[in-house]
């Protein structure tokens, strides 16, 4: 993630790589528009966390887990509960990511994969209200990195998402002023589902899915979340500060409209297989 | 908001604990060995529901330099449980208990690891508990000294670990969450297995003198056995990739009995 280009990797390599890519190849031999092999495992700790996936995107991995809590509604928004998404970089990842406090590059990806389930309506915020203005349910997905080999974003949304899809909590309701539990068993209201997918510009190419290597060479790259009506819900330019065309953002968002469908599929059988 | 009740008993008439195990017996464990591509050396543990993944890097450079220590490595253990890994979601900021508990983990590991090889760099031990069940910081050593010993850094043994406690007057091997909870003590330790030593020992709740000497025997001994499932787990990751990537010179014989030297545990094997 962010912007090393300049400091981790070589002009030779980044040469290399821009030079394969004109000859329309990459280091690992996909094309330009194809993802590594995805695994998703959800319900990977069925004991403690409501909700929780392991998503394997070649050798970049991550563990999502949801925990539903109930709380206080915001002031601004008393019928609503509030979903949230978190991510750290934990050092366990890579020897790039370092202890300590969240860096910008972790702030970043949380939240542009926060946005891609909020913007989207992925869950229906109304319907996790317990009692107007006391009580509603608040949903944490949090995102643990565990091998980083480029892309985290999108392996972080992909399994984000599948986390949520497959929640289930204890339905709750409001008597006697407090909170007791009814013994029903409920899944998450969902409305909707965006999955994020990250192109990488180097020079004048386009590359979805980025491997580490090519995460360094590249200028910027854009992130676009599209929900399941093929609209875009969230967008990010980030990745290094290099300018892209309006014509090479069409070209990234044709991109990432073509491989939606396949990673969505891959998303529903992981979700079907558990229930 | 997973339901969390209290069992009526922890001990059954019959003798038996809240999932059915005896009192000397261990939960089912899973030891993988170099479960991450990115660090130097990795393992994960499966222990009942208890799941933990370490990683290590090292021996590299060592920021911030002030820690930096002449005469050898610095070991540098980090333990972090996962905001989902137990049932109220856990605070993400590192909680005091976690800072303690990787203290403690870096002295129970330290004295098997030849540190001394290695001066000014650091040995980073990444800890991350996916799911809490009870017996996580023996878990995490279980898995961090795998972890080290995959990343090559010397040692002279494997250091096994377990929580043995009491309940219902009884005493119990390799705690689960409730009888930690609900349970009248805790004593979670770690051996180094050729001396028989104790590199971890901590205790709360209340026993006896006698009770506690018994409790660590019975320490050491589920150690032992503990040892045995981690060599076995290093065995499997070495010993199948042997054909593909071993000298040519070397053939599988002679390759484990190098991982047994390497582990400094062949006078151990003969002992057996």
């Amino acid at each position: 993630m962010g912007d090393y280009s300049t400091e981790t990797i070589s002009h030779i390599d980044r040469e290399f790589i821009a030079d394969l890519l004109h000859k329309g190849e990459r280091l690992d031999g996909r094309a330009f528009n194809e993802y590594r092999d995805l695994e998703i495992e959800v319900n990977v700790v069925a004991a403690k966390a409501e909700g929780s996936a392991i998503v394997r995107l070649g050798d970049t991995s991550v563990v999502a887990g949801v925990k539903v809590l109930v709380g206080e509604p915001y002031p601004d928004s008393p019928d609503e509960g509030v979903t949230m998404v978190t991510a750290e970089m934990s050092p366990i990842a890579s020897p790039l990511f370092d202890l300590g406090p969240p860096k910008e590059n972790a702030i970043e990806l949380a939240r542009v994969v926060d946005r891609g389930v909020r913007e989207s309506e992925t869950v229906d915020v109304k319907s996790l209200c317990i009692e107007e203005g006391k009580k509603v349910y608040m949903v944490f997905a949090d995102v643990y990195p565990l091998e980083y080999d480029g892309n985290l974003i999108d392996a972080s949304s992909i399994a984000v998402n599948a986390a949520l899809l497959t929640t289930k909590y204890p339905e709750m309701k409001w008597e006697d002023k407090k909170v007791v539990a009814t013994g029903e068993i409920l899944s998450l209201p969902i409305n909707n589902i965006a999955v994020e997918h990250t192109v990488a510009k180097i020079d004048n190419h386009l590359i979805l899915d980025t491997i580490l290597k090519e995460e360094f060479a590249q200028d910027c790259r854009l992130t676009m979340a599209i929900d399941r009506d093929d609209n875009f819900t969230a967008m990010q330019k980030g990745g290094g500060s290099g300018p892209m065309s309006l014509e090479l953002v069409d070209q990234a968002m044709e991109m990432a409209l073509e491989v939606h469908k396949d990673i969505y599929t891959a998303i529903e059988e992981a979700v079907k297989s558990v229930e | 908001m997973s339901p969390e009740v209290k069992p009526d008993f922890l001990i059954s008439p019959e003798g038996l604990r809240v999932d059915g195990r005896r009192v000397d017996e261990m939960r089912p464990i899973e030891l993988k060995v170099g479960v991450l591509k990115q660090a130097n050396g990795s393992a994960s543990i499966r222990q009942g529901k208890t799941y933990i993944i370490a990683g290590v890097y090292g021996p590299r450079e060592l920021h911030p330099r002030h820690l930096t220590l002449n005469d050898r490595a610095y070991l540098r253990v980090e333990y972090r449980m996962a905001t989902f890994s137990v049932p109220d979601r856990k605070r993400p900021a590192p909680s005091r208990r976690e800072k303690e508990i990787s203290m403690v983990i870096a002295n129970a590991l330290k004295p098997a690891l030849f540190l001394e090889e290695f001066p000014k760099a650091v040995v980073d031990v990444f800890i991350q508990v996916i799911q809490a069940d009870g017996g996580t910081r023996c878990a995490a050593i279980n898995a961090a000294s795998l972890a080290l010993a995959d990343a090559g850094i010397p040692m002279r043994s494997l250091i096994p670990a377990v929580a043995v406690g009491k309940a219902d007057g009884k005493l119990l091997v390799d705690l689960g969450d409730e009888e930690d909870k609900y349970g009248q003590g805790d004593v979670p330790m770690a051996i180094m297995p050729p001396t028989e030593e104790i590199t971890l020992l901590q205790q709360d709740g209340s026993f006896t003198r006698e009770e506690l000497q018994e409790a660590m025997q019975m320490g050491i001994n589920s150690c032992k056995y503990l040892h045995e499932l981690q060599k076995e787990a290093l065995r499997r990751a070495y010993v199948k990739k042997a054909p593909e990537d071993g000298n040519d010179d070397d053939d599988e014989d002679d390759f484990e009995d190098d991982l047994e030297t390497d582990l400094g545990e062949a006078e151990l094997m003969e002992d057996e």
